[in-house]
């Protein structure tokens, strides 16, 4: 089959490689339909998430038909058309019981790396995203296996085209979770997300139908901003204005009520905070530039919460916890509990309440996909979000 | 192998080798208690602490607060005795995962280090370890049987490798299943010549402990490990050919790092 390769630091390729076959009896094979490129793969394509090794096959936004099952698998059947979330949950230990599927105990199979990295635990496993996270086999590829197939996929019985669904995998419900752990005041709270990106855009209408009084986004690219904007969003476009200015005088000095990060660890930004990230991070100190977690809490009103969404990987110092004490900020992040939203979210696409397709601004298939992830990762040609067909 | 303990001349070269034999056994025995190398499986560990993708693991390591670096020292009390210790949380009841336990016999599918238990009567048993350098043998006995809630281990005088142990099962808080607490003891015949070289053979306690309780967890939880031993990369047709032969159960069964 053919599928997306990681082949080094900004190297990026289309190969030719064996179909996967079930090794466990609990996994299922997906023929895949439709795969997407996710911002969080640009961090493996510039090198800043360890762990990663040539040969690895990307991508973990994907669905398609269930095409074999394994002897244990029972409630998904040849010919399902599911939607298979990013991350792997086993379903029975503690954490996967109590919903917090990302953090389940026993489907990273790597988990000593892990407990290297982060000091005695590890999360789950990932499709497509490192070996610290597991090193499955990702889904930008004709076939993928899927461990876990009575957890994880996620059945689509309607007749939505795959880009309604498609995002259920993970940008949907990343973006929507972000807004979720706000705890969102419906009618009063103002809510800002940083990063107009795929998930800042779904973070900003999860907000809208959480019902936030305000959603503000601020980016600095254009086209992203008037997508924002198409939503009835405000927005702040950070190399024209002062963010921190702006946002207080959009909220008559209190700042928003809640604060969305939707950047994570590769911040654009300026001043000396943004250059002292870009140091360390060349130095190989840090992976993480931070300016939009500094904005984040610097902005946040009292009592407010800055949800982070965005991706972190490694150490983070001059972060302005004064500030976030001061004001009694609350802090919620980490990967997304994919499977806790797939029904309720699938719920509100059918209810008409969204069409996730709304971000996508490019289609093309799996050979250009080296070409898109340069696309992406440069902003060029108005590029929000990239959706491959394996087959085309 | 040149002798490490830089033997006398006048000894004959057979009875050198002999010595060496013996050291090598005492240094495989002082590490007897879960001794295999990180190398195959722990080599993404290393390559991330010490790769260039690991400039984290070395800023930590220079403020003393690196896990890796924690996890490679080697514990020792003020008598000399090292000892390891770790604990795991899993989704049964104790009485159900003691009973595993308690069947020594069953004890080398617990623990990878062990090559083989034998039950001589109602206290006694033969344990014996197999590492990269040999075998090492030595009797060891109850010393206590709690059913459901503890069994402790002593090797027994004039053993080759003075030893014990301990299992606590415990029941975790908000029915969370029960917490098993691990503790293993031992005296390094070499003293810290045993621990260093034992290090630079990248062998590692404390990881071996960690790896047996998660593999444990993972059996009595799901029933099988996770893996992606076997799985289709751009890595694959170069696999094929150069891939060891994999063993049942063992680090590519699992799916260890590669
Ligand atoms: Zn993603
Ligand atoms: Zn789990």
């Amino acid at each position: 089959m053919k599928a997306v390769i990681w082949q080094g630091t900004n190297k990026i390729g289309v190969e030719t490689v064996p179909d996967p076959t079930l090794l466990l009896p609990t996994d299922a094979i997906v023929k895949i339909s439709s795969t997407a490129i996710c911002g969080s793969d640009l961090h493996l394509l510039d090198g800043r998430i360890p762990s990663m090794e040539k040969g690895d096959i990307l991508g973990h936004e994907f669905m398609g038909e269930v095409v074999e099952v394994g002897r244990d698998v029972k409630k998904l059947k040849v010919g399902d058309r599911v939607v298979v979330p990013f991350n792997l949950a086993c379903g029975v230990c503690d954490p996967c019981k109590r919903g917090f599927f990302s953090a389940c105990d026993n489907s990273n199979p790597n988990h000593r790396m892990a407990e290297a990295l982060y000091g005695g635990v590890s999360g789950g496993g990932l499709f497509g995203y490192s070996h610290i996270y597991g090193g499955y086999a990702g889904g930008q590829a004709q076939y993928v296996r899927v461990p876990f197939a009575d957890v994880g996929p996620f059945k689509i019985e309607s007749d939505l085209r795959d880009e309604q669904v498609l995002f259920l995998t993970d940008i949907f419900p990343t973006g929507y979770q972000a807004a979720e752990q706000c705890g969102i005041m419906a009618g009063r709270d103002v809510v800002a997300v940083f990063g107009a990106g795929p998930v800042g855009q779904f973070a900003a209408r999860s907000a809208q139908m959480l019902g936030a009084a305000q959603v503000i986004v601020i980016d600095r690219v254009p086209e992203r901003l008037k997508m924002a904007e198409a939503a009835g969003a405000m927005t702040i476009n950070y190399e024209q204005e002062d963010v921190l200015t702006a946002l207080r005088e959009a909220t008559g000095g209190r700042g928003p009520d809640h604060v969305i990060d939707a950047v994570g660890m590769e911040a654009h930004g300026h001043g000396p905070g943004a250059l002292l990230d870009e140091l360390q991070v060349k130095a190989k100190i840090s992976f993480d530039r931070i300016t939009a977690l500094r904005w984040a809490i610097m902005s946040c009103a009292k009592g407010g919460t800055v949800s982070m969404p965005g991706v972190y990987g490694g150490l983070i110092d001059k972060l302005p916890m004064g500030a976030a004490f001061a004001k009694g900020l609350i802090f919620r992040m980490g990967q997304t509990h994919t499977h806790r939203y797939l029904g309720p979210l699938l719920s509100r696409i059918e209810a008409g309440e969204i069409d996730p397709s709304f971000v996508i601004t490019h289609r093309a298939t799996l050979d250009q996909a080296p070409e898109l992830y340069k696309t992406f990762r440069d902003k060029h040609d108005g590029c929000i979000k990239v959706v491959l067909n394996p087959w085309g | 192998m040149d002798n490490p303990n830089g033997a006398t001349s006048n000894m004959g070269h057979s009875t050198t080798g002999a010595r060496l034999q013996t050291t090598e056994r005492l240094l495989l025995a002082s590490l007897g208690l879960g001794l295999m190398a990180l190398g195959t499986r722990g080599g993404n560990v290393r390559r991330l602490a010490f790769g260039g993708a690991g400039a984290l693991a070395a800023v930590l390591a220079a403020r003393g607060s690196n896990p890796v670096a924690t996890a490679m020292k080697i514990q020792t009390d003020s008598s000399g005795e090292t000892r390891v210790s770790d604990g795991v949380t899993i989704g049964k009841p104790a009485a159900e995962l003691y009973a595993v336990w308690r069947n020594l016999e069953n004890l080398p599918n617990l623990m990878r280090h062990l090559q083989e238990v034998k039950v001589l009567d109602d206290r006694r048993s033969h344990w014996t370890v197999k590492g990269p350098l040999g075998e090492v043998s030595w009797d060891a006995e109850l010393t206590a049987d709690e059913p459901g809630k503890r069994i402790a281990w002593q090797s027994v005088e004039g053993a080759s490798i003075e030893n014990g142990g301990e299992v606590l099962f415990r029941p975790a808080p908000g029915a969370r299943g029960t917490e098993i607490v691990v503790r293993l003891h031992y005296r390094a015949p070499l003293g810290s010549t045993g621990a260093v070289v034992a290090r630079a053979l990248g062998e590692e306690p404390s990881q071996q402990l960690r790896d047996d309780l998660m593999r444990f967890k993972r059996e009595q939880e799901l029933g099988f490990h996770p893996t992606t031993e076997g799985q289709t990369s751009g890595r694959a047709a170069k696999q094929q050919e150069d891939r060891p032969q994999a063993q049942p159960g063992g680090a590519l069964a699992q799916g260890g790092a590669r």
